[in-house]
């Protein structure tokens, strides 16, 4: 089964085209590595799949189900979760009560105006040991914007995998580290449920072919290019660009 | 029934509440010159013709201000809470400009002049230090918006005051049948020049394009933070006279009076919230409609005249919550 | 953190100590200021909900404070209810009121949000000004009695009025405080932190808003029906502009998103305010000057410029 379908999704801001007629499908359990150059609409594309822009035009499925017209949170219920660019935490609150606030979205009681946060315990359980699990119990207690940049990175996407999803959005998760932060991501990525359908934009070439099942190429709005590894390294177009503009 | 005094505040001192009393005076003082000497035949279409001219006339006025807060929204993203307080800061200076010189010109070059340099100082010394964070900007120009208020109030005191009309101006004009005072015809052509002047400055200056694409583009605003300190304060300065200007104008008609800031202030919100803010179209557009349903939700609805405007603007909101002409 | 959390216990049960035993301590007049005191503290929590806790900056609250005096003034003066009646009335309203406002306010953002809420605040304001034959205009209601409850002491002193509002506030505050360190609370302060990020995790944000919205006007309005009671007079004033500017400043100078530093704060407005009324007119002014200086040097109030200080010493230590 596909989880994600795109059909001639097309977005314009303005006068610009962002967004060509793009189309393509994710098996169930992919790993989807999107590349193209600066402004190639890779992070127009994820914020559409997610929801924060509409599309001008076209459609997008999920598992079957047509979500082109859902707004953000509903398609994050549906399963669809994601990890922004811009790293995108709760800087004043706590590691944990940033975890505390990932893991309570799916929890029953989210709404709830009686309950007491510490009360929750198994939320608290769940978040010191999803902390123990990427060693990342040292920082706990420390607001997220004090972290380091390559913690920050790490707990962004750890709140995107708290809500346990079935498809994930990375937008260039290894952006900034430094060598061993992204041997480090690289492995959590790698580390996650096999289940899980990943779409991945990265930069990082010699790392995201690795973690790719298939790559799809994206040029001035346009996918000029969609298969694996080889096929993509071996596409005429796909070099040309790469070698005129990096 | 024993009043408790040994409460301070007895009854809640005056405070605040001095500022609602005068402007109440001036809702009925406001449109001291919409006469008309027509027959009695006629009285019913001319009435109609008379109101919307008084409504036109009115939005005018608040077109110069809402061009004002919309420039400079658009280019700093300040909301800039003294905008009112520099209309009537306008009129003031303009009225003590008449007195001493008696030149409507002079009044008009002078209350506009002098807002526009207080402008900028509020703009250099308090609002650039917080460039782009919105609440301490909201706090600085709510501060001096009393600051203004009282000032105005302790130098100017609390009686409304009349501002003479040039006396070029002074009469009536005859279209056709109808018999209106030439000078609110005067603020009709006046505001026009100032929306054909803007609009030829957004669209054929360099300055002007500037601004479009910063009205359009955050990122764009956000990039503008740099090196453009001579921008902020030429757009601040022109914004803060254009209100000034409407001030000084509104002088003849309406009376230069305090909770005048106040008033204004709001309906200029009314405007760029149904026109869109950062929208010169949405500003003339907004003006007018404004400007008329103020007029004859007052003639109509005395008790309920602000009701009038706060319907369309709820109806507005909830098709279009950026206004008619803002940006999504 | 224990330590801390020990600290905020003790000193709340001594402030209570204090607030209870205060009668005692003062005369009617400066108890009058105290109840004063406790009921603008009551106001400016309300709004820390939005604003410390939501990151919604209303500028027009003082609509809900205002709206719920004149429901409880009129239904207490007109139609003679009780208080059993006219208070809960009187909070209803506001919270309809903050419930139509909501609607409206929020679907916008950033600097229409702010517009919108200072706009729907004067338009009441306008109204109340404006419908002579029910608010009486600018001369406003006087003479709202003080609610009987049907004790031995009677409400029209100042000391029984006092604990009244005391009760009362207390109440209000322990709810205030479940509020927030509910999950309900936890999720107002991603959206403060980042609305974003809230819809990508699957939050509907909107709803939220909207509750908290609600909450604080509820919470206002049952400010704005203590002081129709202080003060046995209801005016446009209570509405005003300057009136929201007012619980605007108290939020900020106290140190928005503690609940207890806005209720400090405005216990220092409402004693400036009175120490200024007695040496000139120029409130307006000073409350102006206020507003810029603390922008200018004090912009997370009282309680950062505390928690700054104890880190400094924390850090020597």
């Amino acid at each position: 089964m596909s989880a994600l379908v795109i059909e001639g999704l097309s977005r314009n801001f303005g006068g610009l085209r962002a967004l060509s007629d793009v189309s393509f499908s994710i098996e169930a359990g992919e790993r989807r590595l999107i590349i193209g150059p600066n402004g190639a609409g890779k992070t127009t594309l994820f914020n559409m799949l997610s929801g924060v822009f509409r599309a001008s035009s076209g459609h997008i499925s999920l598992f079957g189900r047509d979500i082109t017209g859902l707004s953000m949170h509903e398609r994050a219920r549906m399963g669809l979760a994601r990890t922004f660019q811009i790293t995108n935490l709760f800087p004043r609150l706590s590691v944990t009560e940033n975890l505390l606030i990932a893991l309570q979205a799916a929890a029953p009681g989210a709404f709830s105006l009686s309950r007491r946060m510490r009360d929750q315990t198994a939320l608290h359980e769940r978040a010191r040991t999803l902390l123990a699990e990427w060693n990342l119990d040292a920082i706990a207690q420390r607001p997220a914007r004090e972290i380091s940049y390559g913690e920050q990175r790490q707990v962004d996407l750890i709140l995107a995998m708290a809500v346990q999803p079935r498809v994930l959005l990375l937008d260039e998760p290894m952006a900034g580290l430094s060598a061993a932060e992204v041997v480090r991501v690289t492995g959590m990525i790698r580390s996650l449920p096999r289940e899980i359908t990943i779409l991945l934009i990265e930069h990082d070439m010699d790392v995201a072919f690795e973690l790719a099942d298939r790559i799809a190429v994206l040029h001035q709005g346009c996918l000029i290019a969609e298969g694996d590894g080889p096929t993509i390294r071996a596409h005429p177009q796909v070099s040309e660009i790469y070698l005129g503009v990096e | 029934m024993h009043r408790n005094r040994a409460c301070p505040s007895g009854h809640d001192r005056p405070v605040p509440i001095s500022l609602p009393l005068i402007v109440g005076r001036c809702y009925s003082r406001r449109r001291n010159d919409n006469f008309n000497e027509t027959s009695a035949g006629q009285r019913a279409m001319n009435f109609w013709a008379i109101q919307t001219l008084n409504g036109i006339s009115f939005g005018m006025l608040l077109f110069l201000l809402a061009a004002g807060l919309s420039l400079i929204y658009g280019l700093m993203r300040i909301l800039n809470l003294t905008h009112g307080s520099y209309y009537m800061l306008g009129g003031y200076i303009g009225l003590a400009a008449m007195r001493a010189s008696g030149s409507f010109v002079i009044a008009l070059l002078a209350g506009s002049a002098a807002v526009a340099v207080l402008g900028v100082l509020m703009e250099r010394f308090f609002l650039r230090r917080f460039h782009l964070q919105e609440l301490p900007q909201t706090m600085l120009t709510f501060g001096f918006l009393f600051i203004f208020a009282d000032l105005a109030l302790w130098l100017w005191g609390g009686n409304p005051q009349t501002m003479a009309k040039p006396p070029m101006l002074a009469g009536a004009t005859t279209l056709g049948s109808l018999t209106y005072p030439t000078y609110r015809l005067f603020i009709i052509a006046s505001g026009l020049a100032v929306a054909l002047m803007l609009w030829l400055f957004q669209e054929r200056t360099r300055v002007g394009a500037m601004l479009r694409a910063g009205v359009d583009d955050e990122e764009i605003a956000r990039a503008l933070g740099i090196n453009v300190s001579l921008l902020f304060s030429l757009v601040f300065a022109m914004g803060a006279f254009l209100a000034a200007l409407g001030g000084v104008l509104a002088g003849p008609i309406m009376g230069v009076y305090p909770g005048a800031d106040f008033e204004v202030l709001l309906l200029a919100f009314v405007v760029v919230i149904i026109g869109g803010l950062g929208s010169l179209k949405g500003a003339l557009i907004g003006g007018l409609l404004v400007g008329l349903l103020d007029n004859f939700g007052k003639v109509f609805f005395p008790e309920f005249a602000l009701f009038t405007i706060f319907l369309p603007m709820a109806l507005i909101l909830a098709v279009r919550p950026t206004g008619l002409f803002g940006r999504e | 953190m224990m330590n801390d959390n020990r600290v905020t216990i003790f000193a709340s049960i001594a402030g209570l100590a204090l607030l209870i035993t205060l009668p005692a301590i003062f005369g009617s007049y400066y108890l009058g200021l105290a109840t004063k005191m406790i009921i603008f503290g009551l106001f400016a929590m309300s709004l820390d909900l939005l604003i410390g806790y939501t990151g919604l900056a209303s500028l027009g609250h003082a609509a809900y404070f205002g709206v719920a005096s004149y429901a409880t003034g009129l239904l207490a003066l007109r139609l003679g209810w009780s208080v059993w009646w006219a208070l809960p009335a009187g909070v209803l309203v506001a919270g309809l009121t903050a419930a139509l406002f909501g609607l409206l306010a929020l679907r916008a953002r950033g600097s229409y949000f702010l517009m919108i809420t200072l706009a729907l605040s004067q338009v009441l304001w306008g109204i109340a000004f404006g419908w002579r034959s029910l608010t009486g205009g600018d001369d406003g209601l006087p003479e709202v009695p003080r609610p009987d409850l049907g004790l031995p002491w009677s409400l029209a002193d100042n000391t029984p009025f006092y604990y009244f509002t005391l009760v009362i506030a207390a109440i209000a505050t322990l709810l205030l405080l479940r509020v927030v360190s509910s999950p309900f609370g936890q999720s107002l302060r991603g959206i403060r932190e980042s609305e974003t990020r809230m819809l990508a995790l699957g939050y509907d944000t909107w709803r939220y808003k909207f509750i908290a919205f609600i909450l604080a006007g509820l919470f206002a309005g049952l400010a704005g029906v203590l002081y129709v009671y202080y003060n046995r007079f209801v005016s446009p004033d209570y509405i005003h502009v300057a009136r929201s500017a007012e619980v605007l400043l108290m939020v900020i100078l106290g140190g928005a998103g503690s609940l207890f530093g806005p209720a400090l704060g405005a216990a220092v407005i409402v004693l400036l305010e009175n120490i200024v009324s007695g040496y000139t007119e120029r409130w307006l002014m000073v409350l102006g000057v206020v507003y810029v200086l603390v922008t200018l040097f004090a912009p997370d109030g009282i309680t950062g410029v505390v928690r700054r200080l104890r880190q400094r010493q924390g850090g020597r230590a």
